[in-house]
């Protein structure tokens, strides 16, 4: 049932002064979906991802949670602007992001950035939130390192922190905005391992990335971006190996 | 051992009073300057053209000017405002405009001037991915200042709010001017009185020293503590 969709977006559009980065994007997810985002730079990709926790206001189109619209208003200068930033916060809550360069807060240590959104946002007792952040870390491998600040530690471990953050929301959905992309290479597969599990676990992710292996054996859904709108989309199977763009077909290419 | 003559007492007085004027100017200026470093970045024309003449004209004007104007233009405008006051709504209010305000009031406010500047830098130095993070973990505004904004916005501006407050410091002996008895008008009588301004202002010149090298340790360590998490040499 749609409603029970954890996320639902209707003809996203994004134009950036006269430039449009995003014409028309609709994507609905069931529980346990792994979406994965694929296409060039500057295919919108990351655009859309940001659109759907509003850290870009989509231009028009509707972003649905949990059959909880997000509501619009416009403002003087004539600007869509959400309507309650209230509501914004809380789906933002519902919905935590990876970044490419983690964002861990750097004057924290490890486990203090995995309580402070569970404590301050959703008002999870303090030692709640200690014994959830714990059982993270040991899920993404890390327990070790709770008391480091991120800087002491490796891109890979700080990125499996920043998922262990992730996680401590208890998110209805996860976002992820080219997770390895800022990695040395021989740190790429340590991240990968851990969204795999995840993804195993029936998590529901979207996953903008450039790892057309993990695309390919882990998504349910691949969606292939080409200049702001859905070029291919479907199963991996279909999206890979029988595709219909001719776009796809030479984005594929290089690889073989 | 140090003769003094009996002026001893009033010096150390004076170098209270000269610390009090120093500590409550720094907390005006910081207030000041954060208010002036936020409205500069709001992006509001309003806010940002009221913060931009604020920096521009405090900075532009001679401090022993701002002062003097501050401490007799000051107590004329609170005897104009007293009498309308008055006349108006027969409350009898005054206030005697002293040298210890109007000194509190022109430091706090050309060193909020330059504070702005500081503070701004150092909000703009933050790095944007760690106010993103707040933003998509559903923080609001004022969590996402509070939390990650201010902690990590201390350790840029650090700095320059050491060398404003040594400059801030040195800036004080400057009301002994408009009457007020710190270290250095007890020294500048005592000297005039006893025909020895080396017995005076060489103790007033080392009491500044100890300050600012007292003031220079507590800022070492307190950048230690705004640094936690910052790889050496980053």
């Amino acid at each position: 049932m749609a409603d029970n969709a954890p996320l639902i977006c209707k003809d996203i559009h994004k134009t950036f002064n006269d430039n449009e980065v995003l014409k028309g994007i609709s994507l609905e997810t069931r529980k346990g979906d792994v979406v994965s985002l694929i296409g060039s730079s500057g295919s919108g990709k990351s655009t859309f991802l940001r659109c759907i926790n509003l850290l870009e206001t989509p231009t028009s189109g509707e972003v649905i949670v949990h059959g909880d619209p997000i509501r619009f208003k416009t403002n003087r200068r004539g600007e869509r602007i959400p309507a309650d930033n209230r509501q914004v916060e809380l789906i933002r809550a519902k919905l935590s992001m990876v970044f490419q360069s983690f964002n861990l807060w750097s004057h924290m240590t490890v486990l203090e950035n995995i309580i402070e959104a569970p404590i301050h946002v959703l008002k999870v007792p303090k030692k709640e939130a200690i014994e959830r952040a714990e059982a993270y870390l040991h899920k993404v491998g890390i327990y070790e390192r709770k008391d480091y600040y991120p800087s002491q530690m490796s891109g890979g471990q700080q990125q499996r922190a920043a998922i262990a953050r992730a996680l401590a929301m208890e998110p209805e959905v996860m976002l992820f905005d080219e997770p390895t992309s800022a990695l040395d290479p021989e740190l790429v597969g340590e991240v990968l391992k851990v969204m795999q599990n995840l993804a195993e676990e029936g998590r529901t992710m979207i996953v903008v990335t450039h790892e057309m292996a993990f695309a390919r054996d882990v998504s349910s859904q691949v969606l292939f971006l080409h200049q702001g709108h859905i070029e291919e989309q479907g199963t991996p199977d279909k999206v890979f190996d029988n595709p219909d763009s001719e776009r796809m077909k030479q984005f594929l290419a290089p690889s073989f | 051992m140090l003769d003094l003559h009996g002026y001893g007492p009033s010096l150390m007085k004076g170098a209270l009073v000269t610390v009090e004027l120093a500590l409550l100017s720094l907390l005006l200026a910081v207030v000041l300057g954060l208010l002036g470093a936020s409205s500069k970045l709001s992006g509001n024309r309003l806010l940002v053209g009221g913060a931009t003449i604020y920096t521009t004209l405090i900075r532009g004007v001679p401090d022993l000017v701002m002062m003097l104007l501050f401490y007799y233009g000051g107590q004329v405008v609170v005897n104009m405002l007293s009498d309308y006051i008055y006349y108006e709504y027969d409350i009898d209010f005054f206030f005697q405009f002293d040298p210890f305000i109007a000194g509190v009031l022109t430091i706090g406010l050309i060193f909020g001037a330059y504070m702005s500047e500081t503070f701004r830098g150092a909000f703009m130095a933050v790095d944007s991915g760690q106010i993103e993070a707040g933003k998509a973990y559903g923080f609001s505004r004022w969590h996402t200042f509070r939390r990650i904004m201010l902690p990590q916005m201390l350790r840029h501006a650090l700095p320059g709010i050491g060398n404003n407050w040594q400059v801030l410091l040195k800036t004080t002996a400057l009301v002994s001017i408009i009457g007020l008895t710190d270290m250095v008008r007890v020294a500048e009588q005592a000297s005039k009185a006893e025909h020895a301004p080396f017995k005076f202002f060489i103790p007033v010149a080392l009491v500044y020293l100890a300050l600012t090298a007292i003031s220079e340790l507590f800022i070492k360590w307190l950048n230690a503590r705004v640094s936690v998490g910052v790889a050496k040499g980053d």
